[in-house]
């Protein structure tokens, strides 16, 4: 029994929540191992060699996984796959894209998004936006598993795992990457943040954003945004939280000028406290709020940030 | 080149879901059903490359049972050419929608395959990925802009840092996010002519695939209600009881 879970990185970073999906590893029982594909990546085969519950961390530094392709990335897990029970990854955007391919290489079924696990081929997984909550058994030798970060606590990272570099290189050859055009920001990860602050429609256009900064500094908080102000054009959508976007589980989520639809709620449902800034005292968001304020926001929020 | 655009019928986005009694599932009788919205976006993109000369056909297809043909009429309506039903009463995991799909792409021979990024049922977000696997052509998934430039196709996609942007070899498969587009409405007479369009339909059994469940569904439950709160009267109150009584700020 063995797991082989795939690190969540940049090329100079490991990402936090790669430390919950192996505590999501350690619940499904046997030897973990922890893959770090990537180019010059260096610096996060030694973070990782320091995540606590991990024996081996298996390093392929080779050109052709610099951005993680899924057609390279897949080829490589794949054939790692053989000496594994359980092949893991988180679910954000990279295992959610290459995972999958892996499953079919492989002829097995994947099961996605897990937040617990029952047994080592029991999990449990949210469907319908989170309106219901599935309990589902795998019945394939093989177990294809992406973790939702929120569903599990991170494990220490003091550990000493021995680092082995494999020989790899497998370049599809169907597919290259142009560019990226990633958000640049000071704040904390949206993921990761212990506070939330995010804005909806109600937030009228993109610089009314700005009134969320100061909160946001005072609070350590990162922001986020609906659907809706996303689509309108308020905010890139890498800042979008809900069924469709980041999936947040902070100690406090502020929402402001949301009204809670259920696409949105699914993304921020499981926050330790919410609260509502909103001035339709009928909104669906305060069904779900700890502490909910009917109030125009563009009095609320200046108020709340001279009162923090 | 001719484009293909797997779709599926699923339950409304708008409404709530209940699950039945004896925890066996959600109940889906007599609720309002509807094309998943990022298949939508998958139609609506195919068919805005039929009309911009890229596409010279666009294909539907849906695997379900018959009622999945009033989804595949939309897709028509929409302005897709023709559409294909693979028959089946049975509740399939992606693996197999994938591996039924490959068929059908070995038949079709299409230069693009457009998916919805995942079904706003299941959530699961694996079927085109599987599908690329299957057919061993290249994947743009999460796509925000999709640009054929000859023997390529340049897929934006939407990533956790903000956007990235692959060049794929055609045929290659494509996976809709919500930005993509903004799909049409069908109008009547569109409704109309799509009545009269080909919709062929073939029993899953004929593809000769073992469609044995690689998953079985033990139990479905509600999730956990959150506590009613309170309504505060004022931010004085919200900052005082977020410090003193959640303890979440200091």
């Amino acid at each position: 029994m063995s797991v082989l879970v795939f690190a969540e990185h940049d090329n100079s970073q490991l990402k936090a929540d790669t430390l919950k999906t192996v505590a999501a590893a350690q619940a499904m029982g046997g030897e973990i191992h922890l893959l770090v594909a990537g180019y010059n990546c260096q610096a996060v085969a030694d973070a990782a060699s320091k995540v606590n519950g991990v024996a081996k961390v298996l390093v392929a530094d080779n050109a052709a996984y610099e951005h993680q392709l899924a057609e390279n990335v897949s080829l490589l897990v794949t054939e790692l796959a053989a000496d594994y029970d359980h092949i893991v990854a988180t679910a954000l955007t990279t295992g959610k894209n290459f995972m999958p391919r892996v499953a079919a290489l492989l002829d097995v079924a994947q099961i996605s998004d897990i937040i617990a696990v029952e047994s080592s081929d029991t999990f449990v997984r949210p469907i319908y936006a989170g309106n219901a909550i599935a309990t589902v058994q795998s019945l394939d030798s093989k177990k294809v598993i992406t973790v939702r970060p929120t569903g599990f606590d991170a494990v220490a990272t003091d550990g000493s795992a021995e680092v082995v570099a494999l020989d790899k290189a497998t370049d599809a050859g169907t597919s290259s990457h142009v560019n990226d055009e990633l958000s640049v920001s000071e704040r904390p990860d949206l993921g990761a943040a212990s506070v939330v602050i995010s804005g909806g429609r109600g937030m009228q256009n993109g610089d009314n954003f700005k009134l969320l900064d100061g909160i946001a500094d005072k609070l350590g908080a990162a922001i986020g945004a609906s659907r809706a102000a996303v689509d309108a054009g308020f905010v890139p959508n890498d800042m979008q939280v809900g069924q469709t976007g980041k999936i947040v589980a902070p100690d406090l989520y502020i929402a402001v000028g949301i009204s809670g639809a259920i696409q949105h709620l699914a993304g921020m449902k499981d926050s330790k406290i919410i609260v509502a800034i909103n001035k339709d005292a009928e909104a669906p968001i305060f069904q779900v709020a700890d502490y909910g304020i009917v109030a125009d926001l563009f009095d609320a929020l200046p108020e709340l940030e001279s009162k923090l | 080149m001719k484009v293909l655009v797997p779709i599926k019928r699923v339950i409304d986005y708008n409404v709530k879901v209940r699950v039945k009694a004896d925890n066996s599932n959600v109940d889906l009788a007599n609720v309002k059903m509807a094309i998943n919205p990022f298949c939508e976006i998958a139609v609506e993109e195919a068919v805005r490359l039929k009309e911009a000369g890229t596409a010279t056909e666009v294909i539907a297809v849906s695997i379900g049972d018959k009622s999945c043909q009033e989804q595949l009429r939309t897709a028509l309506a929409l302005g897709a050419d023709r559409a294909i039903q693979i028959d089946t009463d049975q509740n399939l995991d992606s693996l197999h929608v994938a591996k039924l799909l490959q068929k059908v792409v070995e038949e079709e021979q299409p230069q693009l395959v457009i998916l919805g990024k995942q079904s706003i049922d299941s959530d699961n977000n694996q079927t085109g990925q599987m599908l690329a696997a299957l057919t061993g052509m290249a994947q743009g998934t999460f796509a925000s802009a999709v640009n054929v430039d000859g023997e390529k196709v340049n897929v934006t996609r939407e990533v956790d840092g903000g956007l990235q942007t692959v060049a794929l070899n055609l045929p290659a498969i494509v996976t809709t996010d919500l930005r993509l587009n903004e799909p049409r409405y069908a109008s009547l007479p569109n409704i109309m002519k799509a009545k009269r369009k080909p919709l062929a339909v073939k029993p899953a059994a004929d593809f000769g695939l073992d469609l044995t469940a690689r998953t079985t569904l033990l139990k479905v439950t509600p999730p956990a209600e959150r506590q009613a709160g309170i309504v505060v009267e004022s931010i004085d109150e919200l900052v005082e009881k977020l410090k003193n009584e959640a303890k979440v700020i200091s």
